[in-house]
């Protein structure tokens, strides 16, 4: 059963790793265990709960449902890339200024389908943005703070010049692509 | 000075900035040099005999370190105990193998743990222990478990019946003369928290000086050094348990589990870090579920609407063993709550708690309070319908006046303060109540079916006092610890032995702080969830963290400002007694100017060059806070449904909750509570149940069968608060924690069966379904 390591090259929040890891690792063990970025959380085995969210190629996939190999020289952004303490992703400061979260284990990847869903659609409703969520859950916070999170992150994206916007939506805080 | 943000302010949460930005640290998070990775071989088996176990395949699995089975750690890990004993109740605590020996007794029992150097091949290994079962016949209901010819799952518990206990004043007689009389029975059935961190554990040992460390996901962790200090066999002073950020517990982190105890026994054993983390089908079957309670009730009263008495019989489904705090849920935080807010002479309980081959349950948020609030609410109900009166007429009639408290109930409580008509004249004005009645009878007529239910409770909150632990049979103290640290600089932190796992504490604690010693919560840290650094806790549930925990604070800082009035009073040259502390500086009374700031005095009092005679040198104060009483949240719910005859499905068009937790620290996590709260207690009417086949195979083992409630169910729900402060604690304080869950259940499923009432639908069996509500309208009663 000791299958054959593989070497992959990745890149994750602009930094890019070249590890071995198995054919059958999931691309949100690779993240955790062989780079040690814990930000993204494991809640289900059911690729149900969305906690596993990140970016790939800027755009929301469950990483519980990715294989690593399958990630293999493309981008991937997750929470720790989304924004640092200073200066944060609109998205992180609509959750910290309207309490979008309490234990926030399911944050990290709440943030990131509210990125994807904000790419989408920059302005959404109210109805539009619990649509939007459809493919998390949070246990804690009832979604209605994360839902007003995401209605001042949109307002935000909306005072920012466009140029701004388009690094936030992907994550990409400098130089870009 | 800086600004102080203090008690009622809506203070962003200073535990926010690590947990957006992904450096918080969960258990699952800890990587520790030459780690192990663990993996818990369960039974399928409902109930089986163990036959015999082959671990030679596992063992020469590539990767593989060690296999343990129930054989192997005998003698070292002794079995888990139950630690909620209920007097008088013949309570048979059957021994809890850490992993089954002979016999496993539900779908999930360990009987093996593999551990190897990495998390896929300790899988894979686990798959290779081979098991030989004997199947045996097996229950999941708990009716049929206590009746003839059930199978037995402990010897020692004849009929299943793991406890009997009962409460009250109710007779035979109160009934047999009463007016009215409406009997009903109630299922409540199974859930399953799913906290969205599930759980998981990390041991770390050192062999040289016998130290262990367990970082886990838990509520209590003080209550998990101790209790695994006796399974363990390891002494306290050596037995560390952190659980420093934890993804939600709900209840389920309560509970001193096998899984941790055999990660702590392999770590020991292999002198090498062991990590185990459950997923989240594992989480359905090794984690206590909550609820699941048949329960036949009678309310008795007047053609006026004067309610005279209540009571139940209930039987709860225990699971294969008594789970750590299990025993107390259906009994004391059940029966004694049962008369809710209302005056009734008269109230009795009478439980059966019973073995199943199903996972144990145990506390599940709002923790026996729902399941009394359920079927009181909902007999209210059914009494008014049957007496032909307004439900909200039947409340107003029957709530405990405010000029009343403390008032003694039925049960023996003494409630310490509330104004319930107040939150119930709220939540109707906001509502628009009369406005509604009148639309409902317009829609009805276009064949539109809405409805409005309504839910007045009270709930037993702020666990304490330590005596009444005792005398309701908890094997623990229900205290708080609390230390106040100020540091030369005047900045503080704080150490409690409260265990907070998404309330907010770090925040509504330092706000307390920072209140009361007038500096910016910036200059506050608190510090939880470590056994290390926090001489005791009792952990948080039971919505106790508040009203213990933050008391303990209260009474620790405020023996702070003491302490250094007198360091400034000896500065100031006055008398201790003729100085105050005064927006953050101590003042001479009546001459400001002769002051001196919080912080000039912090610095003296660790320089101690020159103190007053008899104080001590540092600045730092401490309580070990027994509060006097429970205290009492209350409320009132309302809920606007419509329900679509032709297809049963259920809308929610309106949800109005106030509530009453005596003072608010932070209005902003408050409200959070409640919508969170109000989720689950939704959860409970319209989505979620376990559901085992008579096999005892249960059959909503994931999230695919299981309905968790997700963002586009609900409509924005529009929450208040009263304030009704609590004689029994220094803040004035009560639990928010459990509020929403307790209310929100009967709330939506009165607005359901108030929305049916054209049909002659009484009743539906919790969870709503659209298919039951369907079934219901076409038969014009019960659907099951
Ligand atoms: S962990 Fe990926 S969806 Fe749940
Ligand atoms: S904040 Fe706890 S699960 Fe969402």
């Amino acid at each position: 059963m000791a299958l054959e390591k593989t070497s992959v090259t990745i890149t994750v929040n602009n930094d890019t790793y070249t590890r071995d890891i198995e054919p059958r690792q999931l691309l949100v063990h690779f993240l955790r265990d062989s780079l040690g970025l814990t930000g993204t959380h494991i809640g289900c085995d059911t690729s149900q709960c969305g906690a596993c969210t990140v970016l790939l190629n800027g755009d929301p996939v469950k990483s519980c449902t990715v294989l690593t190999v399958q990630a293999a020289d493309q981008e991937v952004t997750t929470v720790e890339g989304l924004g640092t303490i200073e200066e944060l992703h609109p998205v992180q400061q609509g959750f910290w200024e309207q309490h979008g979260l309490q234990c926030g284990f399911c944050t990290p990847g709440v943030m990131i389908t509210a990125v994807g869903l904000l790419k989408q659609n920059p302005q959404p409703t109210e109805a539009e943005i619990r649509e939007g969520l459809e493919g998390v859950i949070c246990r804690c916070t009832g979604y209605q703070n994360i839902v007003r999170a995401i209605q001042a992150a949109a307002e935000q994206f909306d005072a920012t010049p466009a140029q701004t916007q388009a690094a936030a939506t992907t994550g990409v805080t400098e130089g870009g692509e | 000075m800086a600004e102080v943000q203090g008690i009622g302010v809506r203070v962003k949460r200073k535990e926010d900035p690590r947990l957006i930005t992904g450096e918080g640290r969960y258990t699952e998070d800890i990587q520790l040099p030459g780690m192990l990775y663990a993996e818990v071989v369960r039974s399928p088996h409902a109930h089986a005999r163990i036959k015999r176990i082959d671990t030679t395949a596992a063992l020469s699995s590539p990767g593989v370190v060690a296999v343990f089975t129930g054989a192997d750690i005998e003698g070292h890990v002794a079995p888990i105990p139950t630690a909620w004993l209920p007097p008088d109740s013949d309570i048979k605590t059957t021994a809890h193998p850490a992993l089954a020996v002979d016999r496993v007794r539900y779908v999930g029992d360990g009987v093996a743990m593999v551990v190897a150097d990495d998390r896929y091949r300790a899988r894979d290994a686990a798959e290779l222990v081979k098991v030989e079962y004997e199947p045996l016949p097996a229950t999941a209901d708990q009716e049929l478990a206590m009746g003839e010819g059930a199978p037995l799952l402990h010897d020692d518990a004849p009929g299943n019946i793991a406890f009997h206990w009962r409460a009250g004043n109710a007779t035979d007689e109160v009934f047999e003369q009463a007016e009215v009389v409406v009997r009903h029975r109630f299922r409540q059935q199974r859930l399953i928290p799913n906290p969205m961190e599930m759980r998981a554990a990390v041991a770390e040992y050192n062999r040289s000086t016998g130290d262990l460390t367990l970082y886990s996901t838990s509520q209590n962790p003080h209550i998990h050094r101790f209790l695994l200090s006796g399974v363990l066999g390891i002494p306290e002073h050596k037995l560390r348990v952190i659980a420093t950020d934890v993804g939600g517990g709900f209840g389920a982190k309560i509970a001193c589990y096998p899984d941790e105890a055999l990660v702590c026994h392999a770590a020991r054993v292999l002198n090498r870090p062991v990590k185990w983390s459950e997923d989240r089908s594992e989480h359905f079957l090794a984690t206590t579920h909550g609820r699941d309670h048949i329960e036949d009730v009678e309310i008795a009263g007047k053609q006026d609407g004067t309610i005279t008495a209540i009571r139940v019989r209930a039987i709860a489904n225990m699971g294969a063993y008594l789970s750590t705090a299990a025993p107390g849920v259906p009994t004391i935080l059940f029966g004694l709550i049962v008369p809710g807010p209302y005056r009734i002479p008269y109230a009795g309980a009478d439980v059966y708690g019973v073995f199943t081959n199903t996972t144990p349950t145990d506390a599940y948020r709002g923790a026996g309070r729902p399941e009394a609030t359920y079927l009181l609410e909902r007999m209210v109900d059914l009494f008014a319908a049957e007496i032909g009166m307004d439900a909200v007429a039947v409340r107003q009639k029957n709530l405990i006046p405010s000029d009343q408290f403390p008032y003694e109930t039925a049960m023996g409580l003494s409630y310490d303060s509330g104004n319930y008509q107040l939150a119930l004249h709220n939540a109707l004005e906001t509502a628009d109540y009369e406005t509604l009645r009148a639309t409902q009878a317009e829609l009805r007529k276009e064949g539109k079916y809405l409805g409005v239910g309504v839910t007045t409770y009270v709930e037993i909150c702020g666990l304490g006092p330590s005596q009444v632990a005792g005398a309701v049979g908890f094997q623990g103290g229900l205290w708080e610890s609390s230390t106040v640290r100020v540091h030369p600089t005047g900045k503080v932190t704080v150490f409690t032995g409260a265990s907070p796992h998404g309330q907010g504490e770090e925040t509504t604690f330092a706000q307390i702080v920072a209140d009361k010693l007038h500096i910016p919560v910036e200059d506050v840290e608190i510090v939880h969830g470590d056994t290390a650094r926090i001489s005791m806790g009792w952990g948080t549930y039971g919505s106790r963290t508040t009203p213990v925990g933050g008391s303990a604070l209260a009474v620790a800082t405020d023996r702070v400002v003491e302490k250094a009035k007198k360091i400034a009073a000896h500065m100031l040259e006055a008398a201790p007694e003729d100085v105050e502390f005064v927006d953050g500086s101590f003042q001479v009374k009546g001459i400001p100017t002769k002051s001196t700031s919080f912080h000039d005095v912090t610095l003296q009092a660790y320089l101690a060059w020159n103190l007053p005679a008899g104080v001590e040198p540092a600045l730092e104060g401490q309580a070990f806070y027994d509060p006097t009483n429970f205290t009492y949240s209350f409320g009132t719910h309302i809920c606007v449904v419509e329900v679509e005859a032709e297809t049963g499905q259920i809308h929610l068009r309106r949800y109005i909750a106030v509530d009453d937790c005596g003072r608010v620290i932070n209005p902003m996590i408050a409200e959070g509570q409640v919508h969170g709260g109000i989720v689950q207690g939704i959860g409970q009417a319209l989505y979620e149940g376990a559901v085992y086949d008579d096999q005892a195979q249960l059959l909503t083992g994931s999230f695919m069968d299981y309905a968790m409630p997700r963002a586009n169910f609900f409509p924005r729900f529009e929450t208040s608060f009263t304030e009704t402060p609590s004689p029994h604690n220094p803040l004035g304080v009560k639990g928010i924690g459990e509020t929403g869950t307790i209310a929100a259940t009967p709330t939506v499923v009165n607005a359901v069966m108030d929305a049916l009432r054209p049909f002659g639908v009484k009743d539906i069996q919790m969870p709503l379904s659209p298919e039951r509500v369907w079934s219901a309208i076409r038969n014009g009663g019960s659907a099951e």
